[in-house]
């Protein structure tokens, strides 16, 4: 998150924190685990009126910002979220939400108002099954007839399929990529829950069986998509990064605290250089995490030629050093560390996911490459 | 300078791109003119010839009203901010400029002068560092102690209204070709060490000053030692006050672990965190296996190591001058620097292969991977270790329990030491 927020931010962060605390403290998000939903449709409706879906949106079309990029706004609320392992589908609304305002046009205008307001959940379905599996590989096959359109294949893992009223499915047609906005009560569609390693999230296996649609359906142009994928797929990652960095500044604040309190050998754990040393890795990491996301949102937000580059930079660093740094905190934990009543492990299950979410660490080094190699190119 | 009277960073960012690309030469494709510890096949002479070439570059700047952007403009600066040396960073890019002469020169030895020297000691030092005619060096580190500055044992006794200096300083990088150093030596021996040190500042080119040079493990004859034989120090060079040296040397250390995030260098974005993931590339594709997607993956560590090590000093340098962070969160960016850079070398080295280890004379970049890796920790050692950084970063930023000190309360002349382990 940004060292300096400009007073409304810090007004809108203080406004979240607050509902975020009262609403779901972290014994509600422990009993939320049996919860088929993960989160309280109410809840998020409520979320939806802080402003939680809006920042990706335009004017026009009901949204607004806070300070000048919503994207920005977007990954204060996302760390405040990750402060507290809080739920609800933050990512994947408003990835749809932006994608529709974007490129809905008027066909999607319904849908984007209901899932602004909060009263639809949407989702994303992008990645695929191995082996198609790696990032960016797009096989879900998408066919015009007549009319219509038709899709073929398999999406996992989709957040809050199960909950979702729309997905906003990304396959491949003849013409490129193309992307679709399917009801998920539509005939051949079926979503099977999945089981996860985070508390709250939801994730399901999508299948499209020959699944129909009027042809207004499709989000901008068949064929045409490719760029609005990798917009997408940007997005995501830095809305989740600022969540996953706010899960490590939990995750290391309270082995901080942990370390003044608990003794060993007549001295808190804090005296031992070994350990002090850790925490100074630890929280350099922390600072490059949160530095280097901080520069991929602002490269987003601007459509600047090195967002690709500063995204998977943010991906593959906070990937690796978010989870080293939430393994390092239950090391410094002990046997305590390892246990379901302790509340690290909230923190560590975030980083988990998240870090395997969009594209592993490895996938990003290479996409890290692929752009190097073009700098090198050109230069 | 008023704000309003400052030009602003768009107009200046224009005006420097266009005497950059007017007046600087571009470097060729794939020169490097960074002080990176690299072998190199110059004699004395050849290198000497660099410097005074960078002394030229130096004035050229200066006369065009480039140089030390950050420095006040009555001290020959432009009274700028760090944001214009940002901008004039991004432009400099891809042109030569006078590299190895900014740090430790403009930091910290002038940022030093600057915090603490007298009106006296800034006109008569500063203006001439600006224009390139004296480029200096910190006489820090001692054979006895580098991490534990404050014990050092050079000694300063005062004659009059001169100090006579004895002792010995060491690994000071080039100072064989430097001018100036500053110094940090014992005034006191009978309170606790913090409190009985004073800085100097003297010329290196002078009778009771030995400067031998040191080879290195890359063959490189860069790290000096000097020997301070009754040197003469007027007490006009003395920098704060008597035995209150490590007022300075905090902040003298601080100016050290910015890096290059001090607004008072001169720093291209080609300077990468040692080499970094578009070199890299070079690297792998001179070794032949840029489609080998163990080497892409390792070509984008370096890369990401890089860029994240590039936003973090930005963060901190930005943390720190809003206040938003203690000075002492400096350590955070150079801790980063020291294991990105040391990770960097060994990717470089795994990416050349066995021809890092043994090469012919003509193959490229791979065959400079191996002497790059045997000199791997430089970047983890000289600024102040990175164990160091670790000791500030808890002890100072997380306010963790200090280390027990056996020598913190008694007199220095007391502290128990070991003989030299280099005489
Ligand atoms: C490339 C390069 C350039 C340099 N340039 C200069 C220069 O221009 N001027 C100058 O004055 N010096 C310079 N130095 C010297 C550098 O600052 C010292 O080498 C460094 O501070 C370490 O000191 P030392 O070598 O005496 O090692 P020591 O202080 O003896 O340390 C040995 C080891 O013990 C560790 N250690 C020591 N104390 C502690 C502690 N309390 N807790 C944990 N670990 C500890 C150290 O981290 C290190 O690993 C340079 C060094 C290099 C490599």
């Amino acid at each position: 998150m940004l060292l300096q927020l400009t007073s409304d931010q810090e007004n809108f962060r203080e406004t979240t924190a607050r509902f975020l605390t009262g609403r779901v403290p972290i014994e509600q998000v422990r009993r939320l685990r049996d919860d088929p939903a993960g989160f309280d449709p109410e809840f998020w409706r409520q979320g939806a009126e802080l402003g939680w879906t809006s920042l990706l949106v335009s004017e026009e079309n009901g949204g607004g910002t806070i300070s000048d990029s919503g994207l920005v706004d977007l990954t204060v609320l996302a760390h405040e979220f990750g402060v507290r392992a809080a739920p609800g589908p933050l990512v994947p609304t408003n990835v749809v939400a932006a994608a529709l305002s974007g490129v809905g046009g008027p066909a999607h205008a319904a849908v984007l108002a209901s899932v602004l307001a909060g009263e639809t959940t949407a989702s994303w379905a992008y990645g695929e099954a191995a082996p198609h599996d790696r990032l960016g590989d797009v096989q879900l096959e998408v066919r015009v007839e007549g009319g219509e359109v038709v899709l073929n294949g398999v999406k996992r893992p989709v957040e809050s399929a199960a909950q979702a009223a729309r997905l906003l499915v990304t396959g491949r047609a003849p013409e490129g990529l193309t992307q679709v906005l399917v009801p998920t009560d539509a005939p051949g569609v079926s979503v099977e829950p999945m089981r996860t390693v985070d508390l709250t999230r939801r994730f399901g296996v999508v299948r499209f069986d020959d699944v129909r649609l009027p042809l207004d359906a499709v989000v901008g142009e068949v064929g045409g998509a490719a760029d609005q994928v990798e917009r997408q797929l940007q997005l995501a990652i830095v809305i989740m990064n600022a969540e996953a960095i706010g899960a490590m500044q939990a995750a290391f604040e309270m082995t901080v605290q942990w370390s003044f309190d608990r003794y060993s050998f007549g001295r808190p754990l804090a005296s031992y250089q070994e350990l002090k040393h850790r925490f100074a890795d630890m929280l350099s990491w922390l600072e490059a995490s949160h530095a280097i996301n901080d520069r991929a949102a602002a490269a987003v937000e601007a459509r600047s030629p090195d967002a690709e580059e500063l995204v998977s930079v943010a991906k593959a660093f906070i990937g690796t050093y978010g989870a080293e740094l939430a393994q390092d905190c239950v090391q410094i934990h002990g046997g305590i560390g390892l246990t379901y009543e302790h509340d690290l492990h909230l923190f560590l299950r975030r980083v988990t996911v998240d870090r395997a979410l969009y594209g592993t660490p490895a996938e990003h080094r290479q996409r890290i490459t692929t752009v190097a190699e073009h700098l090198k190119e050109t230069a | 300078m008023s704000a309003d009277e400052r030009e602003d960073v768009e107009s200046f960012r224009q005006r420097a791109r266009t005497w950059i690309r007017a007046n600087l030469r571009a470097l060729e494709p794939g020169e490097d003119i960074e002080p990176n510890l690299k072998p190199t096949n110059l004699t004395q002479e050849e290198e000497l010839a660099v410097v005074t070439h960078e002394r030229q570059l130096q004035r050229q700047l200066f006369d065009a009203g480039f140089a030390g952007l950050c420095f006040p403009t009555r001290y020959g600066g432009q009274g700028l901010t760090p944001d214009h040396q940002r901008a004039f960073n991004a432009e400099i890019g891809g042109y030569e400029y006078p590299a190895r002469i900014q740090a430790p020169t403009f930091s910290p030895c002038a940022s030093v002068l600057l915090e603490f020297g007298t009106e006296e000691q800034k006109l008569a030092h500063i203006p001439a560092i600006l224009k390139g005619e004296e480029i200096w060096m910190q006489l820090l580190s001692e054979p006895s102690s580098g991490s534990d500055v404050a014990a050092a044992l050079t000694s300063a006794v005062q004659e009059g209204d001169e100090w006579v200096l004895n002792g010995s300083k060491i690994w000071t990088t080039g100072a064989w070709w430097s001018d100036w150093g500053i110094c940090l030596a014992r005034t006191n021996w009978d309170v606790p060490k913090h409190r009985g040190l004073s800085v100097f500042i003297l010329p290196i080119h002078q009778p009771g000053v030995a400067v031998h040079r040191i080879e290195m493990l890359n063959g490189l004859k860069e790290f000096c030692q000097e020997f301070l034989t009754d040197v003469r120090v007027p007490d006009s060079d003395r920098i704060g006050e008597v035995d209150a040296g490590w007022t300075v040397g905090t902040r003298w250390m601080f100016h050290e672990r910015m890096l290059y995030n001090s607004p008072f260098i001169t720093v291209s974005p080609g300077k990468t965190q040692g080499g970094g993931g578009v070199s890299m590339v070079d690297v792998a594709r001179e070794a032949g296996r840029l489609d080998d997607s163990y080497v892409r993956d390792l070509v984008g560590e370096a890369r990401m190591l890089e860029l994240v090590g590039k936003a973090l000093q930005r963060r901190v340098g930005e943390g720190i001058m809003t206040g938003k962070m203690v000075d002492q969160s400096a350590a955070l960016g150079r801790l980063f620097a020291g294991a990105s850079i040391t990770r960097i070398a060994t990717i470089a080295f795994d990416i050349a292969g066995a021809t890092g280890a043994a090469w012919t004379g003509d193959e490229g970049a791979p065959a400079d991977c191996g002497t790059t890796f045997l000199m791997r920790q430089a970047s983890s050692i000289g600024g102040g270790t990175t164990e160091m950084a670790r000791n500030v970063i808890s002890e100072r930023v997380l306010k963790m329990p200090r280390e027990p000190s056996l020598d913190r309360d008694r007199a220095f002349r007391d502290v128990p030491r070991a003989g030299s382990t280099r005489s």
